[in-house]
């Protein structure tokens, strides 16, 4: 359903980005790191609130004429980022929220094999599949 | 399944092995025994002469390998071949039952001397056993004995996890790189919890191992290394074990029951209560490989209390090994268990085991503080002796030598633990005149001590380690309690 998943560390590098291949990859690195600075706007925004109030999930961060970009940030300041073809309109809001959380989760796992320092760029064969098995479906 | 051809083979490739050279720590002995029964895939890879793996790993009998070359390739997956000679070490042992395999595959193991003693066990496992029909991936008994060995120098407790920080520094020093380390532990932590129990750890160990010897690291968690199949397949290693081996013969057969229930997690905690069954069994087949071999490397130590109760709870066959090898090194094995770091304490109480490792860790620590020997003994036993007797025994098996020492005097079934443990210690130079004594007495002794653990007391007094055997001793009768009120006694006879 994605074509494009990006996980941005804190410092707003990137972790893991992983495009459909069929697509110029550049442009939806362009798209995501554009996409940082409305996560940013948006995190401010809702930072008035104490941190725990504010909602993980960020929604539609901007739509483009292609494609929608939709954002997920975690308490620890990584972001989620997915670009998702906006001709796929049969794609709800419920179903992105299930896409991030299961990114989470995967992502929390990641972050549980000692072997992985923070920070790094995550190389699980896991958290691979499990967004390969998104994105597959889009196309 | 090994014991009785293990016996006899394990001592003819003992002797070749030892000759050349056994580094490998305790594999070589009992990996041998306990190989057969699983001739896993790993063994496949060191003997090509011998005809490994063919037969299915579970049973051990069937061990006997096909035509090594046929399921050589197969196994191999046709691809890695794994360096056989080095690795080989196990499985030469425990080919030596099966047709042919005895011999090429001792020279073998010797090899491994060179490797550290626990990567390079690792590298044994992975030989040994390359199961025919299950790859690689298949666990031996040895090399659970082995895993369960190491998790618990790590960890006392095995149905504890071991948190991802100890896991991690301890598998770095298998000199793997680190985003394999990852990608192995992302295989083997199922429940990705950042913990590993004592089955994930298994299976982490054995990939590390597998990896080593040259095996690329598979997809996905293979279906023998899943903890659900580890659990049901060892059911409780020895962490109890060690202390019951000589009276858990019986319970094996009902554990074993047990332990395909549970899922990893029951299981491990089974494990631990399983200790009498498994422990006898496999302490005996310890012992007998300890004696006979003498292994050099100091992990035998650790390793025996571990093998025994993996390999017991597996089958009774590891009695009948003992039985195959001499009287007295069945005894011997016997008594090795408890030497060794006992897995813990409080579960060795609830059964007879006759050595209350704790006990014997015990008094080696309050020994050397010199009076304090009688009342430490009676209190804690358990969980103390067993941390202690871990740290003893991987950093330095100090403990060991201790015991041996008490336990000539004993003659009874201590000193046969004594004899045990010195022939673990013989790697470690100390023991030399343990062993010798422990092995005269052992045999007839045994059942001497068990009826009257008072009669020591007069050893005892110089030796204040010797109350801790002592204890241990008198312990069998009833396990935890009886093990406790033993060593009371043990400080008033002193």
């Amino acid at each position: 359903m994605a074509v494009c998943i990006a996980v941005i560390a804190k410092e707003n590098y990137p972790l893991y980005i992983r495009s459909t291949p069929t697509e110029n990859e550049l442009k939806f690195h362009y798209m995501v790191h554009t996409s940082l600075d409305v996560v940013d706007e948006k995190i401010s925004a809702m930072g008035k609130a104490l941190v725990d109030q504010r909602e993980l999930y960020l929604g539609l961060l901007y739509p483009t004429e292609d494609y929608k970009v939709y954002g997920y940030v975690t308490n620890s300041k990584v972001k989620f980022v997915m670009v998702v073809d906006s001709s796929n309109t049969a794609l709800r809001d419920n179903e992105i929220r299930s896409m991030f959380r299961k990114l989470h989760n995967s992502y929390t796992d990641v972050m549980c094999n000692p072997f992985y320092n923070p920070g790094d760029r995550i190389q699980s064969r896991a958290f691979d599949n499990m967004v390969m098995s998104m994105m597959i479906q889009v196309c | 399944m090994m014991s009785k051809n293990d016996g006899e083979i394990r001592f003819g490739n003992l002797a070749e092995l030892h000759g050349t050279k056994v580094q490998i720590p305790y594999l070589t002995t009992e990996k041998n025994s306990f190989k057969r029964m699983d001739d896993e895939d790993k063994q496949e890879t060191q003997s090509p002469t011998m005809s490994p793996l063919a037969s299915p790993p579970s049973s051990p009998p069937h061990y006997q390998r096909v035509p090594l070359s046929h399921g050589y390739s197969k196994l191999r997956s046709g691809t890695e071949q794994m360096h056989p000679a080095p690795y080989e070490a196990r499985q030469p042992l425990v080919q030596p039952e099966g047709p042919s395999s005895g011999g090429p595959g001792a020279k073998p193991l010797r090899h491994q001397a060179s490797l550290i003693r626990s990567f390079s066990v690792e590298r044994e496992l992975q030989d040994n056993n390359s199961n025919y029909l299950d790859e690689p991936w298949r666990i031996t008994e040895e090399q659970r004995e082995y895993y369960v060995n190491q998790f618990r120098s790590l960890q006392p407790d095995p149905s504890s996890f071991i948190s991802g920080s100890v896991a991690k520094n301890f598998f770095t020093k298998s000199k793997l790189s680190i985003p394999e380390l990852s990608y192995i532990w992302e295989l083997s932590d199922a429940d990705c919890d950042g913990a590993l129990t004592l089955p994930e750890f298994c299976a982490a160990f054995h990939l590390i191992v597998a990896r080593k010897n040259g095996y690329p690291l598979p997809e996905g968690l293979p279906p023998t290394l899943q903890p659900e199949y580890l659990q049901a397949a060892f059911p409780k290693p020895k962490w109890e074990c060690a202390l019951f081996d000589s009276y858990s013969g019986s319970m094996p057969a009902n554990q074993q029951p047990r332990d395909l229930n549970r899922m990893e997690k029951t299981s491990v905690k089974d494990m631990a209560d399983f200790p009498v069954p498994t422990q006898d069994v496999t302490g005996d087949d310890k012992q007998a490989l300890k004696s006979t071999v003498n292994e050099v490397l100091p992990k035998d130590v650790s390793e025996d209390p571990a093998t025994p109760k993996d390999s017991n709870s597996l089958k009774a066959r590891p009695r009948s090994r003992s039985y195959s090898s001499t009287s007295i090194e069945e005894a011997m094995k016997r008594g090795e268990d408890p030497p060794t770091p006992p897995p813990r304490p409080q579960k060795t109480h609830s059964r007879a085991s006759s050595l209350d490792l704790n006990k014997v860790f015990q008094p080696s620590v309050p020994a050397t503080k010199s009076g304090l020997l009688p009342p430490p003994p009676a209190l804690p036993p358990r969980p103390c002796p067993s941390q202690i007797s871990y740290h003893s025994v991987n950093s330095e098996l100090s403990t060991q030598p201790k015991l041996p020492a008490q336990l000539p005097n004993y003659g009874d079934f201590r000193l046969q633990e004594q004899s045990e443990q010195a022939s673990e210690a013989a790697l470690l130079p100390q023991l030399n005149r343990a062993p010798s004594q422990a092995a005269e007495s052992s045999p007839a002794k045994k059942d001497i001590p068990y009826s009257q653990p008072p009669s020591k007391p007069i050893r005892r007094k110089f030796r204040p380690e010797n109350q801790a055997t002592e204890n241990q001793e008198p312990s069998t009768t009833v396990g935890g309690p009886a093990s406790v009120a033993t060593v009371k006694p043990h400080p008033t006879v002193q």
